[in-house]
């Protein structure tokens, strides 16, 4: 057998070594995969946000026709307008994204750590209600909060509505037509998007966790506080982010369960887009919700340090 | 009162899902009244009628018909779109990565109302009429973020060293993706496929600004029985979809849980 | 260990590896260094180092999964550096295993015949099942076996394709202890039996002097030293092989004689060196680092030195530790020539005195020491607590 040879730690060569590219090919290949997508989302989401742009500073009539005149102005006469829709809009979005934490935390904590086996069965209860058309649910609450109904009557025998209309959420001894009922239905349609992304960062924490917190002399409350619930801010992050975007821009629950005094920023841009077809100011709303936004979210994720959301 | 202390969680968590569970119980009792005027709203009596005839509104099955195949679509569309990109995000390093993150990103962290209107202006600019096509393009659009985002995560927990063994047990680059890639890619896959088709086939605001007036889709046609008046057959269609769900989950869970025992058997 | 070539006969050399000026670069950072080496072929040949020494790069240049810069592989006479690896005859068992979750094991071990588009691949799998022992869980899913058995199902998967050599990357690095000296005995067998080259990368020096015929060290993208386990251990020429193959104890000293005999002070004593042992060329005057390993001392109290042979290497100091290990007892003895040095002393006959505290001789054969250049980082290659795990 010939002995192994290190003939020697090759020394330096002197000639320049001759570099071995990869082949063009293989380098393209992330391009091609990524080019029809790519592609599409420029076209179908980049390009409508430049014609929406266009949109906004344009002047015109539906019957002469619409030009770009670089009218700022409708920003600003939006605004002036609508901003009572605007607030609206974030309050009512920012109580129900925080109802939903609150309601959604311990269903979440409950699937996760003490379901045992029935954790499966709750996991399909949480997911099922997805399978009938939002739209139906939301009419439900029509019949749930309906002025005879037994909730309303149960709320009105404990004197909760007294309370709640002096806060000025109900009106009387009704609930449906009222902010409150606004808000229940928003914070009732995505409530899902905020329990399963809780579930999955509470999931993947090791029970072990809990151990090692209550051996190192932490109460059960002081383990949630220092262990638990920071372990769980990713899952916080991307819940309260995946409530409150979608319901800022909401129509529906304020249009089936509320009235004129509740209307929403996304109730101005349908009516104005669909039936007043006054294309630059709803153009501009759009615009203005858009920015608002995606600042409020930028914002939070900086403050919430998780950047590796998606 | 320990007892309390210690089950707090439980019951709160209880009640949120009673909270969660309540307005498809409603659904489900209604589908079996006989209302008074055309609203659905107050419980008069018992009737059967509705289910004996799940059909027998105008337009609705038509409309139901219609947004199965416009969830097909754009399922398959997204899908296709979504899983090259979320590939070439995993697995390539490359220029302008940051970018392509943040256009995947934009669509989810904006109100849909915005990219429901954004679109709409793009086809009126354009002097696209609005119908099946426009739609489907909105709904595309829409879901291939959330795609990506599932895909990406089953593909970011596969082991790159499969694709390494296949290709070094002769599997050439098709071969590899076919065999190896694909199949274990597919959970997350049917993932964002499943999630695609529940986004589009439940989807009201997008379809709302971008459909015209003949693409009336299942949502839509609720939206505007809730202005019209709302048939009974509406509950019907929403509770045979939420027992045929629960009935289907249930089922694949029973057959996890006899291949698991046959297989430690 | 010679004698296999005899059996595995039909080597004439055509068989062997070459790599030849080969290296990697990712970016600025040179994850190999343009190295030469020939892995002759049937031989059992070990990559040794610590994790991101190159090792793997280097295996996976071989399997083509990772193209290098510079240089070129040779498989015999043939060059493949441009071959993808699925035309390579060269096949890996990787780390974890990779074995494909979605299939069973015999389906798993069949993947690569059924590439090559063989279509009666039973009797060779079942085959193959035999020579790994696992032929009652052909049908079993991976993630259903223990780790031992999908390591024996990854060997499997990768030698029935009969590659010309087999690349095995950290494959037992998943297993306990236990197990992993009982596969490594297996490997072995599976090798002797099977008769192709094995080329394995490992971090474990036990590993890879307990298996390999020849080991080449590798340390920051080279190979520091190559030859047989028992040469390495002798005869280590820079102190990173001194440290990472074992334990040595290495003393700074100055020559004062050099020669076929080098004569050094260290501490005020003299030791004597064997001049073909030392690695640098010795001047008198220079400073050379002084070896010997730990089970080449033998340990006498102060009070007994007189009864110590002539001609021996001494060193006196004081015994600053002991544990004792059942077969043998470590010291740790400080000394003027150096602190902390190692001593093994087997358990014949155990002196009562030689406790912390006790003032002792240290002394060994000078044909034991071995010499090295003294500008060399003296504490290279030892393990520290930060490098365990």
């Amino acid at each position: 057998m010939s002995a192994p040879v290190l003939t020697k730690e090759a020394p330096e060569p002197v000639e320049e070594p001759v570099l071995r590219k990869p082949a063009t090919r293989k380098r393209l290949v992330p391009y091609w995969l990524l080019l029809p997508g790519i592609v599409w989302l420029l076209v179908f989401f980049a390009l409508p946000l430049v014609y929406q742009a266009s949109t906004s500073v344009q002047t015109g009539s539906l019957e002469a026709g619409f030009e770009v005149t670089w009218h700022f102005p409708t920003y600003w006469e939006a605004l002036q307008e609508y901003w009572p829709q605007f607030v609206r809009s974030l309050l009512y979005a920012g109580t129900a994204t925080v109802l939903c934490l609150l309601l959604g935390y311990p269903l979440a904590y409950l699937i996760a750590f003490r379901a045992g086996r029935w954790r499966n069965l709750l996991l399909v209860l949480v997911i099922a209600p997805f399978f009938t058309s939002f739209l139906i649910r939301t009419l439900a609450w029509k019949t749930i909060l309906a002025d005879d109904s037994l909730v309303v009557d149960a709320l009105n025998a404990l004197h909760v509505l007294d309370v709640t209309s002096w806060l000025g959420w109900t009106e009387g001894d009704r609930v449906l037509a009222t902010p409150m009922a606004v808000v229940c239905g928003l914070t009732y349609n995505f409530l899902p998007f905020m329990i399963l992304p809780l579930y999955t960062s509470l999931e993947r924490i090791d029970g072990r966790l809990h151990e090692a917190a209550q051996d190192l002399y932490a109460s059960p409350a002081t383990t949630f506080r220092k262990v638990t619930f920071p372990l769980s801010m990713p899952g916080v992050v991307s819940g309260t982010l995946l409530t409150f975007i979608p319901a800022s821009g909401d129509y529906v629950n304020s249009e089936l369960l509320g009235s004129t005094d509740t209307k929403m920023v996304g109730n101005v841009i349908q009516s104005q887009f669909l039936r007043v077809l006054d294309y630059p100011t709803a153009a501009a709303l759009s615009f203005i919700l858009m920015a608002i936004v995606l600042v409020m979210v930028t914002v939070y994720i900086r403050r919430a340090g998780t950047e590796d959301l998606v | 009162m320990r007892w309390i202390r210690k089950n707090l969680v439980v019951v709160a968590g209880l009640l949120t899902l009673a909270y969660m569970i309540l307005p498809n119980l409603v659904v489900m009792a209604f589908s079996f009244n006989k209302p008074n005027g055309r609203f659905n709203y107050s419980w008069q009596q018992f009737s059967l009628d509705a289910w004996k005839d799940p059909c027998g509104v105008a337009d609705m099955c038509q409309s139901l018909s219609l947004s199965l195949r416009l969830a097909a679509w754009a399922t398959l569309g997204a899908v296709a779109l979504g899983t090259a990109i979320a590939f070439a995000l995993v697995r390539y390093r490359f220029r302008a990565r940051g970018s392509i993150n943040s256009l995947i990103f934009l669509p989810m962290a904006m109100p849909e109302v915005v990219m429901a209107a954004s679109l709409l202006t793009l086809f009126l600019n354009m002097g696209i009429e609005l119908g099946f096509w426009t739609v489907l393009i909105a709904h595309i659009t829409f879901c291939l973020s959330f795609v990506v985002t599932a895909v990406k995560a089953r593909v970011m927990s596969m082991d790159p060293r499969l694709e390494e063994a296949a290709r070094d047990l002769y599997a050439g680059p098709a071969q590899t993706f076919l065999r190896v890639t694909l199949p274990i890619a597919a959970p997350g896959i049917a993932a964002g496929g499943l999630l695609a088709f529940a986004l589009s086939f439940d989807d009201f605001i997008i379809t709302n600004f971008n459909a015209g007036p003949s693409t009336v889709t299942f949502p839509m046609f609720v939206w505007g029985s809730a202005q019209r008046g709302t048939p009974v057959q509406i509950n019907v269609i929403g509770t045979a979809m939420f027992v045929l769900a629960v009935l289907v989950v249930m089922a694949g869970q029973i057959i996890t849980n006899r291949r698991k025992k046959t297989a430690t058997a | 260990m010679t004698d296999k070539t005899a059996h595995t006969g039909k080597n004439t050399g055509g068989g062997d590896v070459r790599l030849t000026g080969i290296s990697k670069a990712y970016g600025s950072f040179t994850a190999v260094h343009p190295l030469d080496l020939t892995v002759p072929q049937g031989s059992f040949f070990a990559l040794l180092g610590a994790s991101g020494c190159g090792k793997t790069t280097t295996l996976r240049m071989i399997a083509g999964l990772e193209d290098p810069s510079t240089g070129t592989v040779f498989l015999g006479d043939t060059d493949v550096t441009d071959l993808p690896p699925y035309k390579r005859p060269v096949n890996t068992v990787f780390q974890s295993y990779a074995l494909f979750p979605h299939m069973d094991i015999s389906e798993n071990i069949a993947f690569g015949l059924r590439r090559r588009g063989i279509k009666s691949v039973k009797k060779q799998v079942d085959e193959m099942l035999e020579l790994v022992q696992l032929g009652d869980k052909a049908r079993h899913k991976p993630h259903q076996l223990s780790g031992g058995q999908q390591q024996r199902v990854a060997v499997a998967r990768a030698l029935i394709n009969h590659p010309q050599v087999l690349l095995l990357d950290e494959p037992l690095g998943a297993l306990d202890l236990k197990l992993r000296r009982q596969m490594q005995l297996e490997l072995k067998r599976i090798q002797t039996e099977v008769g192709i080259t094995f080329v394995h990368v490992t971090h474990d020096q036990e590993e890879a002097m307990t298996m390999a015929d020849q080991v080449a060290v590798m340390n920051g993208g080279r190979v520091e030293q190559l030859g047989a386990p028992a040469d390495l251990y002798e005869n280590p020429r820079t102190t990173f092989v001194a440290n990472f193959l074992g334990t040595s104890n290495l003393i700074e000293a100055e020559v004062l004689e050099a020669g076929s005999d080098v004569l050094v002070t260290a501490g005020g004593g003299k030791l004597r060196v064997p001049g073909d042992r030392c690695t640098p060329a010795v001047r008198a005057g220079g400073r050379l680092l002084v070896g010997v390993r730990p089970e080449k001392i033998s340990l006498t109290h102060a009070d007994d030195a007189g009864a110590i042979a002539d001609g021996r290497n001494r060193v006196t100091g004081r015994i600053a530790d002991s544990s004792f290990i059942g077969v043998s007892t470590q010291y740790v003895v400080n000394s003027p020539a150096g602190a902390e040095l190692q001593v093994y002393e087997q358990n014949i006959e155990r002196d009562a005195r030689l406790v912390p505290g006790a003032e002792v001789v240290l002394h060994w054969n000078p044909a034991h020491t071995f010499g090295l250049d003294a500008d060399q980082d003296i504490d290279a290659g030892v393990e520290s607590v930060e490098d365990a795990g």
